[in-house]
């Protein structure tokens, strides 16, 4: 089990020095980026002197150790836009997505799981058919048109809801949560809903499909001919079977949910990093950029390696898998 | 307890049927068995006779749209066909036990194979504590003859040997001391060697607990060594039922006749080996008269048009016109 773990630890670094490089491979592909950050009235002597600071002019592998070192400690440098420390920028934004996102996956799981379960155990019954059928809605719908009608709804025409922002926040040392007050949970309600909703869809589905596989099982026909009864074969032999799967899509997909919160942040004007992003690219401020893509790249990792070492947990057989 | 001459279980004239978008296929037509206490029968038969069918259905665990469309299944004397589904769960495990072809995927993988035995135990004995439970389960395994059990008891099922977890699944299905069990296939995926521990295994713990057995299979080897007697079954019907040693021997219906005569004898060299022509028919081509007219050699033209019942012959009895007037 310790050398799996490792054996995993050792796999993400190795992910996360590829992405470092990628993210370092956009300063290189991106321009001047002393160009960028002085301005007409700077002498040559003030260029060469901040290319100097910066660092430009030792050797292509150089840099990126230094960035490399620098990142490991969360410097991702300063930001061209306005000067200010990255790392202090993202943090600012990150509880602000975090909270979103973990709201989504808790919605889609908690909605997500019992109605793949309920679909796969009464199929071919009205509810079951017109939840299937509502599904593909929920599938194929993007999320800002979700957003959008949301919005239309229950903001502007029924008035029940804000439309936009995070409400009030209460600050936990560095982490500004809005779960501590009305107006941040009520903030939270549609953004959450809009982002969740496909991952709903998608986790109803994928647990409809998996359950009805394991139903076919034979260990689920001999668990039935053992005379253990219909609910515990459905939630105790066939549900933990199909978990595996779920699992990694829900964690997989919170990292996707990083990612595409940028939509929702940006039609429900959610102060969080992807908001942050969309600024950065449209003002070509790359050590945001840069510093964006690595954090998303090592949450992807790290709930991957999550994920791989929770099967360890779930299934037996992998425990012992060299 | 029983009364003399109660059978452990008896199907009368029992029809399946599987609706589909074409019509009805009746995969069992008029199927009677009656097992005796603490008798093993045999069921063999071709893959699509109808023997597992026959199994599944005696369970309640028919798969739909199947579903018995005649007759019925006494279980000592009471009716189980007509059960709801809760009121089977009582009778599944508690009075029948199963055994299924497969020992690699008949137990789940995510349990150990003590929490799956403690399941089945606590299941069907109400107020049975923990450790009862688990010494119970160790009991059964030992019984079983899995070797260590106190400490096996904790494994998972992928650490155990196909044959060693046939004998899990033999636990299983002895966990509530069932009155009878319906082994479907138990050695199929076996190992020769395995073959004959694992039925001899199953013959002797019967014979202890009393158990009658339903033992179906297509391997003639398993039910000459296990069945007391033995049910031929095909297309869909029971065509010759008797003691194990008269049916083998001295074969009454011309289907068995022809299934006994393709087995090779050991050690003879034969130039070709001896096979019925034909196939058995689908389930939607079935011929008027007897199903196995097709291919049998002493068919007249009676049995084209009328349907044989089951009737004394030289080996118990035989569904064939040659035991009851003559085939003209």
């Amino acid at each position: 089990m310790l050398v799996f773990i490792i054996k995993k630890l050792l796999n993400a670094a190795l992910v996360m020095l590829a992405v470092s490089f990628l993210a370092f491979l956009i300063f290189q592909l991106a321009g001047d980026p002393v160009d960028m950050m002085s301005t007409e009235q700077s002498t040559q002597a003030d260029r060469d002197a901040l290319r100097e600071r910066l660092g430009l002019n030792d050797n292509f592998f150089v840099q990126y150790l230094r960035f490399v070192a620098n990142a490991a400690q969360g410097n991702f440098g300063i930001s061209y836009r306005n000067g200010q420390e990255v790392l202090g920028l993202i943090a600012e934004r990150f509880p602000a997505t975090m909270e979103l996102v973990i709201v989504a996956t808790i919605l889609s799981l908690l909605i997500g799981l019992p109605l793949g379960v309920l679909t796969a155990i009464k199929r071919g019954t009205w509810y079951s058919e017109a939840l299937q059928f509502g599904s593909i809605i929920g599938v194929s719908l993007p999320s800002f048109v979700v957003g959008i009608l949301l919005i239309l709804v229950f903001s502007v025409t029924l008035g029940l809801l804000p439309a936009f922002g995070r409400g009030d926040v209460v600050q936990l040392g560095w982490w500004s949560t809005g779960f501590l007050t009305q107006s941040g949970l009520t903030a939270l309600i549609l953004p959450s809903i809009s982002l969740s909703l496909y991952q709903v869809t998608l986790i109803m589905r994928l647990v409809r499909a998996e359950m009805l596989e394991v139903m076919r099982s034979d260990y689920v026909k001999f668990a039935r001919a053992r005379g253990i009864p219909r609910h515990r074969i459905y939630f105790r032999h066939a549900l933990r079977n199909c978990l595996m799967p779920v699992v990694t899509l829900t964690a997989m997909n919170i990292g996707t949910l990083i990612a595409f919160a940028l939509i929702t942040e940006t039609v429900f004007q959610w102060p969080g990093m992807g908001m942050l992003f969309i600024q950065a690219v449209t003002f070509i401020d790359i050590p945001v950029m840069a510093a964006y893509l690595c954090i998303v790249a090592f949450i992807f990792v790290l709930l991957n390696t999550m994920v791989d070492i929770s099967y360890a947990m779930i299934d037996p057989r992998l425990r012992n898998a060299k | 307890m029983l009364d003399a001459g109660q059978p452990c279980l008896e199907v009368r004239n029992l029809v399946v049927e599987f609706p589909n978008r074409h019509g009805t296929l009746t995969a069992l037509n008029d199927v009677s068995l009656t097992i005796q206490p603490g008798e093993i029968l045999g069921v063999v038969g071709e893959s699509g006779a109808g023997k597992s069918m026959t199994g599944a259905a005696i369970l309640g665990l028919l798969e739909r749209p199947g579903h018995i469309a005649g007759g019925e299944i006494l279980l000592t004397g009471r009716r189980i066909d007509s059960l709801g589904d809760r009121e089977m769960e009582q009778v599944r495990g508690r009075e029948i036990g199963a055994i299924f072809q497969d020992p690699l995927t008949s137990l789940n993988p995510l349990f150990t194979v003590g929490a799956q035995l403690s399941e089945t135990i606590r299941q069907h004995g109400q107020g049975i504590t923990r450790a009862q439970t688990r010494a119970r389960a160790i009991e059964l395994l030992r019984e079983v003859g899995i070797p260590g059990p106190a400490e096996r008891i904790d494994h998972y099922p992928h650490q155990f040997s196909g044959g060693m977890r046939q004998r899990v699944v033999i636990a299983l299905a002895l966990a509530a001391n069932p009155r009878l069990i319906i082994a479907d296939e138990p050695t199929t995926a076996l190992d020769v060697s395995i073959q004959a521990q694992i039925t001899g295994l199953l013959r002797r713990l019967c014979k202890d607990h009393g158990t009658a057995v339903m033992l179906v299979t297509h391997d003639m080897g398993v039910i000459a060594e296990t069945a007391d007697r033995v049910a031929v079954m095909y297309a869909g019907r029971v065509v010759e039922v008797g003691p194990v040693e008269q049916v083998l021997k001295t074969p009454a219906h011309p289907y068995t006749r022809g299934l006994m005569a393709s087995i090779p004898a050991l050690g003879a060299r034969v130039e070709k080996l001896h096979q019925i022509d034909g196939s058995m028919p689908r389930l939607n081509a079935i011929p008027v008269g007897c199903a196995f007219n097709p291919r049998c050699k002493s068919a007249g033209p009676r049995c084209y048009r009328e349907r044989p019942d089951l009737v004394p012959s030289s080996a118990g009895e035989a569904a064939c016109w040659l035991y009851e007037g003559g085939v003209e």
